[in-house]
């Protein structure tokens, strides 16, 4: 069971997967639908990375998946060849295929946390796939293992497999993902997204480990990612995907410095825009909301906030920005009421606001909209867009049907969206226009501040652009004063004037973003600041040299907060 | 054929036939039966050839009533009935089930311990209990099924709520400052009527076992109302004798049964296909 071609004799530099004219279908009970892949090819050679890079649609994870002879449900491979040595996978019986799973190409999913079986240890789950190949025995594979946790720096890698997967943190997981997948020997490794869930501070110590592990092992990788920036620090080469078909294929410095194609080049440039402040400070005198020294938590667990401070002036974009587990989310709840603070005030109009919902007058929930991240979930699936964005005016203002109507009709132009959608309902919209959707509902109740929580982390990064462009502009128009939520730091220094930087439910900076993002930094804004992925291929290597420095920094900042 | 926009499957048809059918039945008992239900129209147990007994469609019951008017007016007390205790244990389950999702906390609390109280007794008893001591009139028998079968919509409703109030466009209604019955009604319902649908088709067939199953046992409809559980009771010692008296109603309760969920499952295949993947 073990013999597998080509194994004994590993050559850097030859050839191990050739991909030609590749072509997905989706096949329906009624028929074709869609194309998913159209005319891809490449080749990997041992040792070698392709970044593959695309928007969602692009047909990238589709690639992916088809090296392991495999296809999501009703997507069917209609033509091109895929040879894995030599041997085409589309010829191979079911049981050749699951032979080739793991020891010939393994998968590192996006969300390791979904991809682990939370009722066995990981030893269990990393040893399971060369035991049932019969490539090792247990001991040979727990030893392995072992080994394999000490290259991707887990802590105590002799007694790391003895967790469970919901006791090791994310960035954690997902290494033992990549050590589960490694434990065979694989000849190919398919990542896909595999950082995408984490935070940027984690997302630089897994990238790096990633990249340790894939050079020291000499296996060729296909790096699956929508952030040029990431890739470039893993990748050979890359190859752009736009709707199924390749746009651009090169050499990674070659993509990143002098891209051919236009899509490339919009991707390029709009990845490198994050280094310009908007400097411009808020005229208004009052504040329009102040949240004043605000503590919070759920139940009787420890505080997600803990005495937090933040003003937002008319005009003013005031970006919270932090790492999941920050409280920065809670902190837009509180804000909205949802869940009601336990110390401190909030003004909002030089009022201070009841700090539970119910005891919220009308006026003053109208005055503060909220934009959410997923606009999936944001909006009512059964409701058509005259229900959605119309039922806010028909509430806070009381009008008749077609005062309503007229509304929204002038709100969907205001989105750039077409009259026709009024009927339209969620499901038949792309995510860029339900997130369009989503403002034109907040817009509708004319409020004076919108708080917006991570509104383009689920969107394209074209889309997104495009979404923030738009958010700017009804700024500017209006004079909405933004509380902005996001992990993105890129995004803060383009649209936020102010920003509140928060750890562990504290507020470790705030200001004036020029001030704060320059030096001299709270050690933790540093931390952030230099582990946002640059478009240049040497960035990873610059980042991890001086980093112990900076995190030590953060330990010994930390210690010396209140509390 | 096409229905609504729907192609209709074979299998859908044929559910809907046998529901129309009963349904005409039901609601025109008086103008399609050949006798009344409570009529003597012949001796059973007379000899054919000597007594000139008048042997209709499907014969004479043991009291000599006519059999096929007797199934048409049981159609009418049965699926009438059925009718009514689902809608009213919806009513109740919905409201109740969602209204525990939505506020949480004490409401939830009381709700549901109340609903654990009533499902730990076994509901044929505890029907039997009530029925024997307030009486076997129809509103008493409609009240009590309907609320013994609402702990089960709770519990469905509770749980489908619990997971829609989660999501962000329900946390949108309230902060906006909605009420509850705006929440329940246009955030919740519309997006649970799928699993509620196929738990009402679920629901009619049970109700209707259920009334049948009470009405065997005696404490349900009464003599000489025709229902179809008490006609399989007051028949079932003539399949002794060498009758097929009893098969005609147990037929109905039976196709009838099948029938509805036929339906409900052509419905269900429509929703989920029209939602997408959003």
């Amino acid at each position: 069971m073990s013999q597998r071609p080509g194994k004994s004799g590993r050559i850097a530099g030859e050839n191990i997967l050739h991909v030609e004219q590749l072509r997905v279908e989706v096949r329906t009970d009624r028929g074709p639908g869609p194309v998913l892949v159209d005319n891809v090819s490449f080749d990997l050679r041992r040792g070698e990375v392709l970044g593959l890079i695309g928007e969602s649609g692009a047909g990238k994870s589709t690639i992916g998946l088809t090296t392991l002879g495999y296809t999501r449900g009703g997507c069917y491979i209609t033509g091109g060849k895929l040879d894995f040595e030599g041997r085409d996978i589309r010829q191979m019986s079911g049981a050749e295929r699951r032979a080739l799973r793991g020891p010939g190409v393994a998968y590192i999913a996006q969300s390791a946390a979904a991809s682990f079986n939370p009722s066995h240890t990981l030893m269990q789950q990393v040893c399971e796939i060369p035991v049932k190949h019969g490539i090792m025995s247990m001991d040979d594979a727990r030893k392995e293992a072992v080994k394999l946790f000490r290259e991707l720096e887990l802590p105590n890698p002799d007694t790391f497999g003895n967790r469970y997967p919901h006791q090791v943190s994310g960035g954690q997981l997902q290494r033992a993902m990549a050590a589960m997948a490694m434990a065979a020997r694989p000849d190919i490794l398919v990542f896909d997204e595999p950082t995408t869930a984490l935070d940027v501070t984690t997302q630089v110590e897994v990238l790096a480990s990633f990249r340790k592990l894939i050079r020291e092992h000499g296996t060729a990788a296909i790096y699956i990612t929508h952030d040029l920036a990431v890739v470039a620090q893993i990748a050979d080469h890359i190859m752009v995907l736009r709707h199924g078909k390749m746009v651009e294929y090169g050499t990674s410095d070659q993509i990143l410095q002098e891209p051919r194609q236009e899509y490339t080049q919009r991707l390029v440039a709009d990845r490198a825009a994050g280094h310009t402040f908007r400097d411009d400070v808020a005229s208004g005198a009052l504040p329009i909301l102040a949240v004043q020294n605000v503590t919070a938590s759920y139940r009787s667990l420890a505080k997600v906030i803990d005495g937090v401070s933040v003003e937002v002036r008319k005009g003013d974009t005031v970006a919270v920005v932090g790492e999941s587990g920050s409280g920065k989310s809670t902190l837009a709840r509180v804000i909205i009421g949802l869940l009601p603070r336990e110390a401190g005030d909030i003004q909002f109009q030089g009022q201070s606001l009841p700090p539970a919902l119910a005891n919220r007058s009308k006026d003053q929930l109208r005055r503060i909209q909220m934009i959410y991240q997923m606009p999936d979930v944001a909006l009512n699936p059964n409701q058509t867009l005259l229900e959605i964005i119309g039922r806010p005016v028909q509430f806070y203002f009381g009008r008749s049907n077609a005062e309503v109507r007229r509304r929204v009709l002038e709100l969907l132009h205001m989105m750039d969206l077409p009259e026709a959608f009024i009927t339209r309902r969620p499901g038949e919209l792309s995510g860029g226009q339900k997130q369009r959707v989503g403002i034109a509902r907040a817009l509708a109740a004319e409020p004076d501040l919108i708080i917006c929580d991570e509104v383009t982390s689920a969107l394209d990064q074209l889309v997104g652009e495009e979404i923030l462009k738009l958010l700017k502009k009804l700024q500017d128009d209006l004079g909405l004063a933004y509380l902005f939520i996001t992990h993105d730091l890129g995004t803060v220094k383009r649209i936020a004037n102010k920003v509140a930087v928060m750890l562990k439910g504290k507020l470790v900076a705030g200001g004036e973003t020029s001030k704060v993002f320059a030096p001299p930094y709270h050690p933790y804004t540093e931390l952030l600041l230099s582990s946002v992925p640059e478009m240049r291929s040497d960035w990873l290597d610059q980042v991890l040299t001086g980093r112990a420095k900076t995190i030590a920094a953060v330990r010994a900042a930390q210690v010396q907060l209140p509390g | 054929m096409r229905l609504f926009g729907h192609r209709v499957t074979i299998l859908a048809m044929l559910g809907m036939l046998v529901i129309i059918i009963n349904l005409v039945a039901a609601i025109g008992a008086p103008w399609i039966a050949p006798f009344d239900q409570a009529e003597i129209v012949g001796d059973a147990w007379g000899d054919p050839d000597t007594d000139h007994v008048y042997i209709p469609l499907m014969g004479l019951d043991n009291l000599g009533r006519d059999l096929f008017s007797r199934l048409i007016y049981g159609a009418r007390m049965s699926i009438g009935l059925s009718f009514i205790i689902t809608c009213i244990s919806f009513a109740i389950g919905i409201i109740t089930g969602f209204t525990a999702a939505v506020l949480k906390g004490w409401v939830d609390t009381a709700l549901s311990r109340l609903v654990d109280l009533l499902l730990s007794m076994p509901t044929l008893i505890f029907a039997f209990i009530i029925l024997s001591v307030l009486g076997t009139e129809l509103p008493v028998l409609i009240t009590t099924i309907a609320i013994l079968d609402s702990t089960k919509v709770f519990r469905l409703s509770r749980a489908l709520a619990m997971n829609l109030a989660a999501l962000e466009y329900v946390e949108v209604a309230r902060v906006r400052g909605e009420g509850l019955w705006w929440v329940i009604r246009k955030e919740i319902l519309p997006n649970a009527m799928a699993p509620l649908i196929a738990e009402f088709g679920l629901r009619f067939s049970f109700a209707f076992l259920f009334i049948a199953a009470l009405s065997f046992l005696g404490l349900g409809v009464q003599p000489p109302n025709a229902d179809w559980g008490s006609m399989v009771r007051d028949y079932r010692d003539m399949i002794n004798l060498d009758s097929t008296a009893p098969l005609y109603p147990a037929g109905a309760i039976a196709l009838l049964t099948i029938g509805v969920n036929f339906v409900v499952d052509w419905m269900l295949a429509i929703h989920s296909r029209s939602h997408g993947d959003g």
